[in-house]
């Protein structure tokens, strides 16, 4: 019986049928961030349970980690509180915790792949719902509520119902500016920020084996914003190069066992999925939502829609959508004016988003009165993009350069847009509110994102020749 | 968890798809452990630029300032996976949620705060909605869940689907870990197989 990729790894982890009806799947892998950790350990502690295997579960500081240097724990007062009670949860319950001030403390979506903690076939749980970031390692990721994650501290595993498959084909070259945050924008304008609810999604096809495994996360970072439950790619030579050495993956003879098990991890031929949807990605451009769902995307020579060319189900929302964004149907993108710009968060904020914007950027300036940033998405990442000199390019040209952690993303540490401004981010969600009080956010790559920083409008990478020396 | 069986309340219209978490349960500025979640619950929509009460926002209506059951569109929900956005209904005394369809993860949620998710079906749901519209929350509705049923002024009784497992779960009230308990047994075996298989998952080690 041919197998997909998702049912190998499920069926695996499969440690039983609970006595109603769910399946008990093992998360071989657990990262708490400090926003709903407390939360756990307080209920744990009430319930005098202990965390059952806390040797396989890990803990970050991101959600309220203030960005500006030098930061510690009182440096965002919303958060000091927060923090603290992480740490004292992870002591009380020997939790390794990546704190605010290690040297490898993150996102956790960045950090648990650099560090090699999630390995493909590997079941990931976060109590975040972009989880699935992991996948573009091959591992089988599900974000989850506070609850859920008191339950996985308690048990090792979760009682999910089994999702659906859906296979996600991608083929065709990417044009020089277009990646992976493209891609993904234009499959969830496709079939809607519902339209993977209830399923898991493999994404294949030779655009996604071109792309770099830093991409393949971006691709399976946005995958919840079109409803999936998880999304993954499967691993081939490209995944096991970009894991070999990482501090936490198995060395030696046991290297050599993983390797040849994930070798095994793929879709068998014919093997039958509930959905399929292909998308030929040679001709696309780079895409930015006009909107405020991650569904209200366009290319990024499009003009805004005319309500009366959508489908009848998208127009109430696209209509609520014009005045938020202060938008008129046929406005062109290009050339809106730009206040804020922001290039970080679990779903662009590794070393190639960085280089890539980067490029872009170096040699040239912000424009008068656009408040840039770059917000690295762990502190390794930082330090990397230090040693080549990155941190010079972006604050040479008047951008922010911060440290660590999820940001302007959700605003969670106070990093936030100010009432009306318009800002291009390399985030995920442009709903209304979520960057600060009545911000309007247009998601996009990083090079569009550097090149309307420097334009001080909605720009086209394509149209700026790479920057000076 | 507290269990469920039936509950009657004022049902309020939210009539939109793909309400998101964010816009359920704002990240503030002001924030701690202890968070007031009776405040929280639409924080942003429920004013107006001022700060002042929108006297428009259905949740601010007279008639709806104690709401028992919210009546919303498809993938309700949306985007965050954050508890907060159902512990809010909950402060609010929003036990039910009707919707077309909710978002994977805050169904999850629901489930796991006794608070009830209906999934209504696109004809139903249109008749059910123009009902409690026309209501306008002049008289309470009943939802019954052992009986599957939603009862109320302006028409017959609404019958609704849940999976037996979870309904069972609700009425129960179970206490999820304690039934995840009872398969410890399977757990460990689980992980010895794991450990035969695969030993690389059942261990971290940092090789620094």
């Amino acid at each position: 019986m041919q197998r997909t990729l998702f049912d190998k790894i499920w069926d695996f982890h499969r440690v039983g049928e609970r006595t109603d009806g769910r399946d008990l799947l093992y998360i071989d892998r657990h990262v708490l961030h400090e926003l709903h950790a407390h939360h756990a350990f307080a209920r744990l502690e009430k319930q005098a349970r202990r965390v059952r295997r806390a040797d396989l579960t890990f803990a970050v500081q991101d959600h309220t980690v203030a960005t500006a240097p030098g930061r510690d724990d009182a440096t965002n007062p919303s958060g000091s509180a927060f923090i603290k009670a992480m740490r004292e949860g992870c002591r009380k319950n020997g939790i390794r915790l990546f704190d605010i001030d290690d040297p490898e403390q993150g996102i956790s979506h960045v950090v648990a792949p650099e560090l090699g903690i999630v390995l493909p076939g590997a079941t990931h749980a976060v109590p975040d719902s972009h989880a699935s970031t992991v996948g573009g390692v091959g591992a089988l990721a599900f974000g989850c509520g506070t609850t859920e994650l008191t339950h996985i501290l308690a048990t090792q595993v979760m009682a999910l119902k089994r999702p659906k498959r859906m296979r996600v084909r991608l083929d065709g070259w990417l044009e020089a500016h277009v990646s992976a945050k493209d891609v993904a924008l234009r499959i969830i304008a496709e079939i809607g920020v519902a339209g993977a609810r209830g399923y898991a999604v493999e994404y294949a096809g030779s655009a996604v084996s071109a792309m770099p495994i830093e991409q393949r996360m971006t691709l399976c970072n946005l995958n919840i914003e079109m409803g999936g439950r998880s999304g993954f790619v499967a691993p081939d030579d490209a995944t096991f190069a970009w894991l070999a050495g990482r501090p936490f993956v198995p060395q030696g003879a046991r290297w050599d066992r993983a390797l040849a098990h994930w070798r095994t991890l793929t879709t068998d031929d014919g093997a039958v999925f509930d959905r399929e949807i292909a998308l030929d990605c040679a001709a696309l451009e780079p895409q930015i939502t006009w909107g405020t769902d991650p569904s209200q995307v366009v290319g990024i020579s499009g003009r805004v829609p005319d309500p009366a060319t959508l489908d009848p189900g998208r127009r109430a929302a696209a209509e609520s959508a014009f005045g938020y964004m202060d938008l008129a149907p046929g406005t062109p993108l290009i050339g809106l004016p730009v206040d804020r710009v922001f290039i970080g968060s679990c779903t662009n904020s590794r070393l190639p988003d960085l280089q890539v914007a980067a490029a872009i950027v170096r040699g040239r300036r912000v424009a008068e009165g656009v408040v840039a940033m770059v917000v690295p998405g762990s502190s390794s990442v930082k330090r990397e993009a230090e040693a080549l000199g990155l941190d010079r390019v972006f604050r040479e040209a008047g951008f922010f350069w911060g440290e660590s952690g999820c940001s302007m993303c959700a605003g969670g540490n106070g990093d936030r847009g100010l009432p009306g401004e318009r800002c291009i981010s390399t985030t995920n969600r442009n709903f209304e509110n979520r960057q600060g009080a009545k911000v309007r956010t247009h998601l996009a790559s990083p090079v569009t994102a550097a090149a309307s920083a420097i334009a001080g409008r909605i720009a086209d990478a394509r149209q700026i020749a790479p920057g000076a020396a | 968890m507290e269990p469920f069986s039936s509950h009657t309340g004022v049902a309020v219209p939210l009539i939109k798809d793909d309400v998101n978490t964010d816009q359920i349960a704002p990240i503030l500025h002001s924030r701690g452990l202890k968070e007031d979640y009776r405040s929280m619950l639409f924080h942003r929509a429920r004013r107006r630029e001022d700060g002042s009460e929108d006297p428009d926002f259905v949740l601010n209506k007279p008639q709806f300032r104690s709401p028992g059951i919210l009546v919303t569109g498809q993938n309700f929900g949306a985007g965050s996976s954050r508890e907060s956005a159902v512990w809010s209904m909950l402060a609010n005394g929003i036990r039910v949620i009707v919707a077309k369809s909710f978002a994977d993860i805050y169904h999850e949620n629901c489930l796991q705060n006794g608070l009830l998710p209906i999934v209504l079906g696109g004809g139903v749901s249109d008749a059910f909605i123009a009902r409690v519209i026309a209501v306008d929350g002049a008289a309470p509705f009943t939802v019954d869940l052992a009986a599957q049923t939603i009862s109320g002024p302006g028409g017959a009784d609404v019958a609704f689907e849940i999976a037996a497992a979870d309904r069972a779960r609700l009425l129960e009230g179970l206490d999820d870990i304690g039934l995840t308990l009872k398969h410890v047994d399977e757990i460990v075996s689980w992980e010895r197989r794991a450990q035969a298989a695969q030993p690389w998952l059942q261990s971290t080690w940092d090789s620094r």
